[in-house]
């Protein structure tokens, strides 16, 4: 049966890798997402899985580099400077194609910012953020349920793919206790033959590499990387709507944002304003397609984020011109009430309608 | 002058035409732990050899299947081009790290990193340091040519006083970038290490001895006591803008003086008992 639990989003994080059959976990300290690792220091070794405390994000990442590429489940998690100063390691495991999974609980940046949550990892985790041609796979959660049940898609589609998968949570639904259920899960059996476990007679040598030195070889690697970010375009576009079939307006959040516009469009529909909520789940790949076809029916969308304005560059991208794509945000930590979101939309409603 | 012995054992013995080669005795083969391919290694590199006694232990120790080995950011990092065995490739600086994620989630396989000074010592000191300092049961062969080897010849933290490098064009002023780091002495001041011995292969001699160290190397993973750390000086003739005879007499002459060779740290007899 499955198990319902009152967690933090951390811990909820960090149960949930035990039960997806995380072999490895690697990290180092930062607020606001230390619990992971104190959680996992005191609960994998009952599970004879391998937890340690790395001296940097460097080697945390690295670590968990050639874990992976022994063919096991391997994650690390961190806030902002720590996934930055991961990104080199992200490249390598990229380039390399090693599943894994990192958390990114993302606090108010840049440098070392605070510790209040915060959405401007948005292009970092999104466009690359480390160098080179690559994508992670991006899934946002908004809830601590999904920060849980991101963990076993998170491992799964890394496997399928074979690239690293990122969970861009932040500081608020990290930290928040909220009901959690455990669904049941079965560990897939490992079925990694590329794995550098010891060269037997049988087959060829295995080896895990980024570097193609020949350029000719190198953009066939590169070619073959984006033919994988293709078929993830096709195939692995989530999101979710709520009252978008009646709706003349649309709010676009993911994350702790969504939250805040799902009571924001509660408190404008009981004044009779027609909006809905679109929350894109996965930030790569992107649900282009679905908010090209809701712009045909909405009179404006609205993409509230917890930045400076980076999703909104997508939200535009999906919509293409054919209606206004308005951003609201906060910065630094700060959270815009419910309130300044309905006044905000009111006020763009008046604008857009004395046009 | 000794003379280089280095650069003929690396070389197959020219069968003459006339010959049938059944008439010879075989005295000398590649290891089957070799991919028969030429190496991109300059002439009287050390890095060549030095694959070739690592994978000659692996082959006589029959743990090709059990062996895996992580070639960070170098001129070896092409390593896996010439080992037979299943490796990986590391970003520069990180091979301690990443071997430490293959080995904790496989005690029981032989893992070894292959690192050049610059990775280790610069870029790499912490990655190092720290997994040694947990006795992280791999084999670091450190390949120490004080220089700056794939990027054409950098000064490197293990520079010689005085040498000259691209970076360094004046010969390398302690006063302002410090002395060359001794990285066995001071790793070998860390409880977690556990064999720590400087080696070079410049010539014959040397070259028994480094394959004996790192023989020893490779038994004393199975103990699961500690990290082993087999230092060699490395000759990169290249640039060090020397001939290869002149690189194998620059070892004796002069990174001798600054890198003494010999074993730094061995275990006891009580030590050595599972
Ligand atoms: C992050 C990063 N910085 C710099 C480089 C460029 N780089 C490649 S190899 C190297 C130095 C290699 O020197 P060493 O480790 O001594 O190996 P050698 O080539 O001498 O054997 C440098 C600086 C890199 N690949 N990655
Ligand atoms: S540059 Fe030096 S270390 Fe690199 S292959 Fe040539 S001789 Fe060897
Ligand atoms: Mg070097």
């Amino acid at each position: 049966m499955a198990e319902t639990k009152l967690m933090k989003g951390n811990e909820a994080m960090a149960e949930a890798a035990i039960l997806a059959g995380c072999d490895a976990y690697f990290g180092y300290p930062i607020t606001p997402q230390s619990e992971v690792l104190e959680y996992l220091a005191r609960e994998m070794p009952k599970h004879g899985r391998v937890v340690m405390q790395a001296e940097s994000e460097v080697a945390s990442i690295n670590m968990v580099y050639g874990a992976a590429g022994a063919g096991f489940r391997a994650m690390t998690s961190s806030s902002s400077p720590g996934i930055s100063l991961m990104q080199e390691g992200i490249s390598y495991l990229a380039g390399a194609e090693l599943p894994c999974l990192i958390v990114n609980v993302n606090r108010a940046g840049p440098g070392l910012g605070t510790i209040q949550p915060g959405q401007g990892d948005y292009f970092q985790s999104t466009k690359g953020g480390g160098h080179g041609d690559y994508r992670l796979i991006v899934l946002a959660p908004s809830s601590v349920q999904e920060m849980a049940d991101f963990v076993y898609l998170g491992f799964d589609l890394a496997d399928k793919y074979r690239n690293p998968v990122l969970m861009l949570s932040d500081g608020a639904i990290g930290q928040m206790m909220e009901k959690v259920t455990f669904h049941p899960y079965t560990v897939p059996e490992k079925n990694k033959p590329w794995a550098t476990v010891g060269k037997p007679e049988t087959r060829e040598r295995n080896y895990i590499t980024s570097l193609f030195i020949q350029p000719e070889r190198m953009e066939v690697h590169n070619q073959k990387l984006e033919a994988k970010f293709k078929q993830i375009r096709e195939n692995e576009v989530r999101f979710e709507e709520i009252n978008t079939d009646d709706a003349e307006y649309i709010f676009v959040a993911y994350g702790l944002s969504a939250r805040i516009c799902q009571k924001a469009m509660d408190l404008a529909r009981e004044k009779g304003i027609k909006v809905g909520l679109f929350r894109p789940i996965t930030l790569f790949p992107y649900p282009y397609q679905r908010l090209n076809e809701l712009a045909d029916k909405t009179k404006f969308m609205l993409s509230v984020e917890l930045n400076s304005g980076q999703m909104v560059e997508d939200v535009r991208l999906g919509v293409n011109g054919k209606i206004p794509v308005e951003f609201f945000g906060r910065l630094g930590g700060m959270l815009p009430t419910p309130e300044d979101i309905v006044h905000q939309l009111e006020t763009l409603m008046q604008h857009h309608g004395n046009r | 002058m000794e003379t280089v012995e280095l650069t003929s054992s690396d070389v197959m013995p020219a069968v003459a035409p006339a010959c049938k080669q059944e008439e010879f005795e075989m005295v000398y083969h590649r290891p089957a732990t070799m991919v028969d391919v030429s190496m991109h290694y300059c002439p009287g590199c050390a890095h060549s050899l030095v694959h070739k006694l690592i994978m000659e232990v692996v082959d006589e120790m029959g743990i090709q299947d059990k062996t895996v080995g992580v070639a960070p950011v170098g001129c070896s990092v092409f390593a896996y081009d010439y080992m037979n065995i299943d490796m990986q490739e590391a970003a520069h600086g990180r091979a301690c790290a990443v071997a430490t994620g293959i080995k904790r989630l496989m005690p029981d396989k032989y893992v070894f990193t292959y690192q050049g000074d610059g990775d280790l010592a610069a870029i790499g000191i912490a990655e190092t340091l720290h997994a040694i300092n947990r006795g992280e049961n791999i084999l670091i062969v450190f390949m120490n040519n004080a220089v700056y080897g794939m990027t054409s010849g950098q000064m490197a933290p293990t520079t010689l006083p005085g040498m000259k490098t691209t970076t360094s064009p004046d010969g390398r002023d302690v006063s302002f970038y410090g002395a060359p780091i001794k990285v066995s002495e001071l790793m070998s001041a860390l409880p977690g290490s556990f064999y720590v011995t400087r080696q070079a292969v410049n010539h014959a001699n040397g070259v028994r001895k480094t394959k004996k160290a790192l023989e020893n190397a490779f038994k004393y993973q199975q103990l699961h006591k500690g990290t082993c750390l087999v230092e060699i000086i490395g000759n990169c003739p290249s640039n060090w803008k020397m001939t290869p005879v002149e690189a194998a007499a620059f070892v004796d002459d002069e990174m001798v003086k600054t890198f003494p060779l010999g074993d730094i740290k061995v275990p006891k007899a009580e030590d050595l008992k599972p």
